[in-house]
């Protein structure tokens, strides 16, 4: 009997799920077209899931093992499977290969099932919550329907009526199994995030990220098309690829207990955000979401269709303004994403269909913009004002010089008197140090940044055109700044458009200093201290070390937050949120002035105009908060006599303090 | 303009746009009034909003034109002008061969002359009356609309006024919506040809950029908060005016001239 039954049921299991996966596909195919190397994709799947997929998942030892062994278990079971009980081959290898397959595969399911026991808030629940219950039924009725096929048991066990009784309430666990691991796995169960996972993972957006690299940049709008969308208004504006990635989601919360905002109370919540894509993709309500919900914000009021509204002009949709611009664009989610999905590609592309169509940036968002795109600059100033800071500085100008070793980039701190410290430091250690350097000086414009992340995708690239214009007349070997946000969008956005530059933030370029003895520091006396890793320098840029060697050289011994490296939680000044300004329960800054306070440090340090401003900006702060220029500036002493002399024409007496 | 759009049909307000300039860096722009013009006409409810301009289309002028229609339209319509020209008479015409109803602008121009005379001048050669500075348009009913004029100090006046008129808007009007890309880059600019007068005068003048004038400096003599605020917050003493009710029109127009003449006005 179990002859004749387990083929039909395997094969019609695997018939619907082939239906569904024609449907899930087109579902997908929605979206907009986004050409990827198919076979070469396909190809390097395998590795992108056993690798890279799998370097994130093991950042949680238990839950990475306890992966491998259900994951690996499944779908080594499921293929011995088809060729054990589908073809009839249980001779040999084949038989004890699903017994082992199966048992590992049952052990995992034990451990999923200690994880939702008492389930932390950023797992879902819902469908996967069952889903330890369906892993269990699959591996141990396929374990216990393989046993005669190996000879563990007689052949004849599963006759007479009590075997038969066994035999059929086997089949029909198996079913159960069946229809959640394969039949849901197309058709949207839990397990759809292995279908669409090992997809997503082939045909991705970024292919850089995977084999270690690292691929940040937003992609650019084509402006010059007048037909091109801007931005994304339905759920099939997305490209076919991005709409793929939200359906891998697997629910597991990593990136909602990453998140600032979520964190602050602020109406978003990453994993609810792919999830009301998903929910838009396919059309309906929120109401069957079984995770937390964005802090202050009920289920069931959103909904939305494959080309309807993704965030309503008046009303509600899918997801509100407010979501959107509550993101700080710190990408926190997108590194803790074993899925690697792209939030944060996601939500600057609906956000710019709210700039650019709906003219519709909250609070004080359009006032800067307008700012930007009249002079310059987001605060509204005189762009003839930008070097006053340095009037009493004397600061080589690229216009005079037409070209130098650096080009120091200043960003618009050169109009905030706090960061005019920062500046001013770092003017001395390059000094110290007898860099050749030069600045734009009034040439320079605002990079691009806030714009871009506002939605803005017009102004940035003007903004970023004009730049690189700018840059094309001078000479020089690397730009060095002191702001990550311009770090990153001149060297990692402005590609794009036609300017490639080698671009240094000042921790590189001071570290670089020092590791050539060009820099003399004085031990450190201060107290404790600690190092915040702006997200645009850390997350964006993947530099964690240098900063660290400064201060290392400085003689001062961290006392790293618990949050910190690639995990540090962001300051709350990313992606214009500051000037968007969405209401939440508590303040961002003040979370991480938290987190520097439970190291009992007394300074921390930093290394960005934006989180000095935002940490500062802390009331009863227990730390002082200083750029790492600053923390330089203080420490320059002579060259120690006798120490050697990297450069002949250096003078005899260096200026310090 | 469309003269043949049924006039009964709905509201219809214009609204004169012109190219603004940043008072920093000299960029055209929306110009501030204008685009606080623009949105009390699209807070009006039932109205069809148009815009005209008079003027020439070059390429700055059209980047700070299309600033308009990115507050949400698909067309402005362009009355040609050479620069130099008084707009004058080519926007009486416009009007005159329109069913605007009511007329919505700025109180002053950010370049070019800049007087503010335009619509006063405008409304004489129309006929129509004209209102200044202001706050909203509560409603129209019967070919009349219900007015709120800004006065100093918060005051608001509520007045009755007969349509077609022209009024214009200053800081106390609405602050603009956004202007969104999008819109901007897709909305028409309707070119029409209008008559040119030249103004001969204006070619005559020399312009050159004003000097910054030291300001005076307001001293407060006052010895607490208390004080201080109350100095901000008074009322000017008005010395020396004179409320005059239930004068015939001559002895208005005396008392008026005799006050020009006081204050040097008229010589």
């Amino acid at each position: 009997m179990l002859d004749t039954l387990l083929p039909i049921l395997i094969f019609a299991v695997l018939a619907l799920a082939a239906l569904g996966a024609w449907r899930r596909v087109r579902l997908w195919r929605q979206g907009r077209p986004s050409p990827v190397p198919t076979l070469r994709g396909l190809a390097a799947m395998p590795r992108r899931y056993l690798v890279d997929l799998h370097h994130v998942v093991a950042r949680d030892k238990v839950m990475s093992n306890t992966h491998v062994a259900t994951a690996g278990g499944f779908v080594v079971a499921a293929l011995l499977m088809v060729l054990v009980h589908g073809f009839k081959l249980a001779e040999g290898i084949l038989g004890w290969g699903l017994l082992a397959a199966s048992a590992t595969m049952f052990v995992g399911s034990r451990f999923v099932a200690r994880r939702r026991r008492d389930p932390p808030a950023r797992l879902s629940r819902g469908p996967w919550m069952r889903l330890p219950k369906s892993l269990a039924a699959f591996s141990l009725s396929v374990f216990a329907l393989t046993l005669p096929s190996v000879g563990l048991l007689p052949a004849g066990f599963f006759e007479g009526a009590g075997g038969w009784l066994l035999a059929l309430s086997l089949v029909a666990v198996l079913a159960w199994g069946l229809a959640e691991m394969v039949f849901g796995m197309t058709w949207g169960g839990p397990m759809k995030h292995a279908f669409a996972g090992a997809l997503h993972l082939a045909f991705h957006r970024r292919a850089e990220r995977f084999g270690g690299g690292r691929s940040t940049g937003l992609k650019a709008l084509d402006l010059d098309d007048a037909e091109a969308p801007l931005g994304v208004e339905t759920p099939s504006d997305f490209t076919w690829n991005q709409l793929l990635g939200f359906d891998a989601c697997v629910q597991c919360g990593r990136c909602e207990a990453a998140c600032p905002a979520f964190a602050a109370g602020q109406p978003l919540n990453p994993k609810k955000l792919i999830q009301d894509m998903v929910v838009g993709m396919a059309g309906g309500s929120d109401a069957a979401y079984a995770g937390s919900a964005y802090p202050g914000q009920p289920l069931g009021e959103h909904r939305g269709s494959p080309h309807g509204p993704i965030v309503a002009r008046e009303g509600k949709a899918l997801v509100d303004a407010e979501t959107l611009w509550s993101c700080t664009t710190c990408r926190a989610c997108v590194e803790e994403c074993p899925m690697m999905i792209e939030h944060v590609d996601a939500i600057v592309d609906m956000r710019r269909f709210l700039t650019l169509e709906h003219g519709n940036t909250p609070n004080k968002g359009a006032e800067v913009l307008d700012n930007l795109i009249a002079t310059d600059n987001p605060g509204g100033f005189d762009p003839g004002a930008r070097m006053h800071w340095a009037a009493d500085q004397n600061l080589p100008l690229m216009a005079d010089k037409g070209e130098a070793e650096v080009l120091l980039w200043l960003g618009d701190g050169a109009y905030d008197m706090r960061n005019q410290r920062t500046l001013r430091s770092l003017v001395k250690v390059l000094r110290a140090a007898e860099v050749d350097f030069a600045v734009l000086g009034n040439e320079e414009r605002d990079s691009g940044d806030v714009a871009r992340r506002l939605g803005d995708e017009a102004t940035f690239q003007s903004l970023a055109r004009r730049n690189i214009a700018t840059l094309s007349q001078y000479r020089f070997q690397r730009i060095v700044t002191c702001d990550p946000h311009s770090f990153h969008v001149l060297g990692n956005e402005y590609g794009e458009l036609g300017g490639d530059y080698a671009v240094h933030h000042h921790s590189t370029y001071i570290a670089e200093l020092f590791d050539a003895g060009r820099l003399h520091f004085a031990p450190w006396k201060g107290g404790r201290v600690t190092y915040h890793d702006p997200c645009y320098l850390g997350r964006y840029n993947g530099e964690f070390e240098a900063p660290r060697n400064v201060l290392k050289a400085l003689g001062i011994e961290l006392n790293e937050m618990e949050r910190s490296g690639s995990r540090s939680r962001c300051c709350g000044g990313g992606g214009g949120a500051p000037i968007t300004d969405i209401p939440g329960k508590q303040r961002i800054p003040d979370m991480r002035m938290n987190d520097v306070g439970e190291t009992g440090a007394d300074l921390v340090a930093v290394g960005c105009p934006q989180c000095t401003a935002m940490l500062e900006g802390v009331v009863d702060a227990t730390a002082e908060v200083r750029d790492i220029a600053e923390l330089v500036a203080d420490a320059l002493v002579e060259a120690p006599a006798g120490a050697a002399q990297p450069s002949s024409n250096r003078p005899l007496a260096v200026e310090v303090a | 303009m469309q003269p043949e759009t049924d006039i009964d049909a709905s509201l219809e307000i214009t609204v004169l746009v012109s190219v603004g300039r940043h008072p920093i860096t000299g960029r055209a722009r929306r110009a501030d009034q204008d685009a606080r013009a623009v949105e009390l006409a699209r807070g009006v409810s039932g109205a069809e909003v148009r815009l005209l301009h008079a003027g020439g289309q070059a390429a700055e002028s059209e980047a700070a034109l299309r600033d308009y229609l990115g507050m949400g339209f698909d067309a402005l319509t362009l009355v040609e002008q050479p620069e130099g020209a008084d707009v004058l008479g080519a926007l009486a015409e416009a009007f005159d061969a329109s069913p605007a109803q009511l007329v919505i602008g700025g109180e002053r121009a950010e370049q070019g002359e800049g007087s503010g005379l335009l619509p006063y001048l405008l409304a004489e050669r129309l006929g129509w009356p004209v209102v200044s500075g202001l706050a909203a348009v509560e409603g129209v009913e019967d070919g009349v609309a219900t007015l709120l004029q800004a006065l100093p100090r918060g005051q608001r006046r509520r007045l009755r006024v007969r349509l077609p008129a022209i009024v214009t808007v200053d800081g106390a009007a609405p602050a603009p919506r956004q202007s969104a890309y999008g819109p901007a880059r897709r909305g028409h600019l309707n070119a029409v040809v209008g008559s040119v007068t030249r103004d001969e005068e204006w070619v005559s003048w020399a312009t050159q950029p004003a000097r910054k004038r030291p300001k005076r400096l307001k001293v407060v003599k006052a010895a607490s908060a208390r004080d201080r605020f109350k100095a901000a917050a008074a009322k000017a003493e008005g010395g020396g005016g004179q409320v005059l009710t239930e004068v015939s029109a001559e002895e208005g127009a005396e008392a008026i001239l005799a006050l020009l003449k006081a204050e040097g006005v008229l010589r």
